[in-house]
């Protein structure tokens, strides 16, 4: 790592901001940004509690810590609160930061509306905590299938469905925002094949967004109707249909995991090439791939309804097009290993934790492939197999993938290095604490333990404990983070506009940026990234020095 | 993306000529493409409930279910009509501010609007006569939760309409090269037009 600044500062730039614009209405995208990755982490601390408990209820048998009530509960607002307040918003937070930035922009496309998708995501997080508070949790699982969640406590599973409906909202409105600016608001120079791929992949997401997440608040609608005004559609009782709901559900939470990891795709995408010191392998396959899984991802719905009376036509058509998917995805991973191969590797906390994102991605990219052969996805359906497959893709994958990019990208929204040395801890830690937890749980899905029980068989004992060792040593591995951010935060090395002397337009401002992003126009002078592309001889410059150089020669 | 420092510069110049992109915040048509890309949201609500009413129906061994009182079709259709028809007189009005005309515009969308409120009367006085209820069964639960969901977003848009009507009295608000509001409200109208078509041949004459 070399810092590149041009003439040593003692701290950084000013933003000419206060900390209290943090905490009110604000319509900079980057104040909105701070203020969605703060709050998404909030609550996947709440979360990782939540799990955290549940694994120590989990390390014996019986239900011993918990209990049976509590844990339905906390299982259901663990897998809610980890998908829609951390993972989603997250998305969020790293696009409304960046893409303006990336594309040359002096803000989003729609402020005011960006400020207010934001602001709705608090109340939905509260709604959520109020329910637990006043002890009558959602209780029937972040899926909510009617007739258990028409029949297992009509206030939170209100609630429930009403900070859904509220967070849905707000990723609809961020959705829209972020196809309007990568469309129109890039610099004139431009193309969109000059765009970081991590654009490419939040306009895959948008869009996925946009068709998908409204399916999913027609299901609460229709769910509030079924609950408060004693209407019948998903109720079997009274001439209703379930599974409709479960087809519903699942048009969105399906594309939801593409939703979740194509984010993570472009941060990757972008942070591997710079950290290896060479040209990214396949910019136009990694690009149309996002849109290839975006559109995959929304005709493959019915791959969680195997086990749920599909006719057996129907099955091997979901099952055909969801195996399809590992081809797009294949091309990612393996362009990514190219662009990794023979570079001239940085092994910093960014770059371990994306390398352990493809890694980890890997491994429960395969076993996606194995659940979705009808065949096996009848014997593991609803086991811990199940539980393995989803964690490994989506913590292996994105919050792998996070940590990646909150490294990488620090140093420019705060102005300070993070800490190197406490950063390889974390990584070591969620590294060890993550496998541990998760790994066995492949094997106690194949031997037949059921997932979503709070008492199992004594004969699973071991590996779930196991799983437990791993649960609170990925528990502590987020304390380095935390000490580190904060104290990186006030006290961490200053970082220069470029520390990673990196080729897109967000390094080409001061870090933290200033109010509306850049001083002049910025310059695009490459591709986003053509490492050592025929510029041997200047391989001793600075990307700020060559940068100069092209300013003249304009 | 290749070549030199230099020739990188000249082919992402050589690029601008076939982008469309705005010019480092100058924007003026991403207006229109956010609220396409809203309505885009909007109509995906729709068809999910579509589809599921129309699955609903194709599962169900009767249908509508036994006891379900014939639907009366001369109120919504005369309905319908109204609706359409309010979405050419509001195009006039649009057409109108094009030319200057804000006294044109303010007519016409003030019909626009008093056609939109009979809609919603219509729709008001059919659930006040209707012999059925919202829990009778499952058609007459779509049935209401459908055509409500649809008068919602009529009456949204009865009051963007309104808006747009309050704003014109104010002098120089809407000109032959400022008419984004105007516009908006039309497109708006034109969706909740178009889906109506689609619920009232779902729902009471397929």
């Amino acid at each position: 790592m070399t810092s590149t600044s041009v003439e040593p500062k003692t701290s950084p730039p000013e933003p000419e901001r206060h900390w209290k614009d943090f905490f009110g209405f604000s319509t900079d995208h980057k104040v909105i940004g701070i203020q969605y990755f703060v709050t998404s982490f909030f609550f996947y601390l709440l979360a990782g509690l939540m799990a955290t408990g549940m694994r120590i209820e989990l390390a014996t048998p019986d239900p011993d810590f918990l209990g049976a009530e509590n844990y339905n509960g906390v299982l259901t607002l663990h897998g809610t609160m980890m998908i829609f307040l951390w993972i989603v918003p997250t998305g969020a937070a790293f696009a409304n930061y960046l893409i303006p930035l990336m594309i040359g922009a002096k803000d989003m496309a729609f402020p005011v509306l960006n400020g207010l998708a934001f602001w709705l995501v608090p109340p939905g997080g509260v709604l959520l905590l109020t329910s637990l508070v006043i002890d009558q949790p959602p209780v029937a699982g972040w899926t909510s299938y009617p007739p258990l969640s028409l029949i297992s406590g009509e206030v939170g599973e209100m609630m429930w469905i009403l900070s859904v409906l509220l967070l849905g909202t707000s990723s609809i409105l961020g959705g829209i925002n972020f196809v309007t600016t990568i469309f129109k608001m890039r610099i004139k120079e431009m193309s969109l094949y000059d765009m970081p791929l991590f654009c490419w992949s939040m306009l895959a997401t948008s869009l996925l967004i946009l068709v998908s997440t409204p399916v999913l608040a027609g299901a609460l609608i229709l769910l509030s109707f079924d609950l408060i005004a004693g209407t019948a559609f998903f109720n079997p009782t009274g001439g209703g249909d379930p599974i409709v709901y479960q087809h519903m559900f699942w048009f969105y939470s399906h594309p939801a995991v593409y939703i979740m990891i194509l984010p993570v795709f472009g941060l990757i995408s972008d942070i591997l090439p710079v950290h290896s010191r060479k040209p990214i392998f396949g910019y136009k396959a990694i690009a149309y791939s996002s849109i290839a899984i975006a559109f995959l991802g929304n005709i493959v719905w019915a791959h969680h309804m195997f086990t749920s009376g599909t006719p057996g036509w129907l099955r091997v058509f979901f099952m055909a097009a969801t195996m399809i998917i590992a081809v797009p995805t294949g091309i990612k991973v393996f362009s990514w290993v190219a662009t990794v191969w023979g570079g001239k590797l940085r092994l910093n906390s960014a770059m371990l934790f994306a390398i352990g994102f493809v890694s980890m991605f890997l491994i429960g990219g395969l076993s996606g492939v194995m659940v979705a052969s009808v065949p096996f996805d009848i014997h593991v359906h609803d086991t811990y197999f199940i539980v393995a497959h989803f964690h490994y893709v989506l913590f292996g994958g994105s919050v792998f993938g996070i940590f990646a990019g909150i490294y990488h990208w620090f140093p420019k929204m705060v102005g300070r290095m993070m800490n190197e040395t406490w950063g390889k801890v974390h990584f070591v830690l969620t590294f060890i604490g993550f496998n541990l937890a998760f790994f066995p749980m492949h094997i106690l899905g194949l031997q037949g333990m059921p997932r979503r029980v709070v008492q199992y068989d004594p004969a699973f004992t071991t590996l779930n404990q196991v799983c437990t060792v791993g649960s609170l040593i990925l528990a502590v591995s987020t304390l380095p983070f935390l000490v580190n951010a904060a104290w990186s935060w006030f006290k961490g090395p200053i970082a220069g506009a470029n520390p990673w002397n990196a080729l897109t337009l967000e390094w080409q401002t001061s870090s933290p940026p200033i109010i509306e992003n850049f001083e002049e126009e910025p310059v695009l002078w490459s591709g986003p990234y053509d490492y050592g592309v025929d510029r041997e001889q200047d391989d001793d410059k600075s990307v700020s020095e060559l940068l100069a150089e092209v300013k003249a020669q304009m | 993306m290749q070549g030199s420092t230099a020739d990188t510069t000249q082919n992402t110049l050589a690029t601008a000529s076939h982008t469309e992109a705005g010019h480092h915040g100058d924007h003026p048509d991403h207006r229109i493409f956010g609220l396409y890309m809203f309505l885009v949201a909007e109509a995906m609500i729709f068809l999910g409930l579509f589809a599921a009413y129309l699955t609903f129906r194709s599962v169900a061994q009767v249908w509508p279910p036994q006891g379900t009182p014939e639907l009366e079709l001369l109120l919504p259709t005369v309905n319908t009509v109204i609706l359409v028809s309010s979405s050419f007189v509001m195009n006039r009005g649009n057409k109108a501010i094009r030319n200057n005309d804000v006294k044109g515009l303010r007519t016409w969308f003030a019909i626009t609007a008093a056609m939109g409120l009979v809609f919603l009367f219509g729709q008001g006085y059919e659930y006040f006569t209707n012999e059925f209820g919202l829990t009778d069964n499952l058609f007459t639960s779509t049935f209401y939760v459908l055509t409500g969901f649809h008068g919602l977003h009529v009456t949204f848009g009865l009051g963007l309409i309104l808006v747009v009507l309050g704003r014109s009295l104010k002098q120089d608000r809407y000109t032959s090269e400022s008419h984004f509001g105007p516009e908006a409200a039309e497109l708006y109208w034109h969706f909740v037009d178009i889906v109506w078509i689609v619920l009232f041949g779902i729902l009471y004459l397929l």
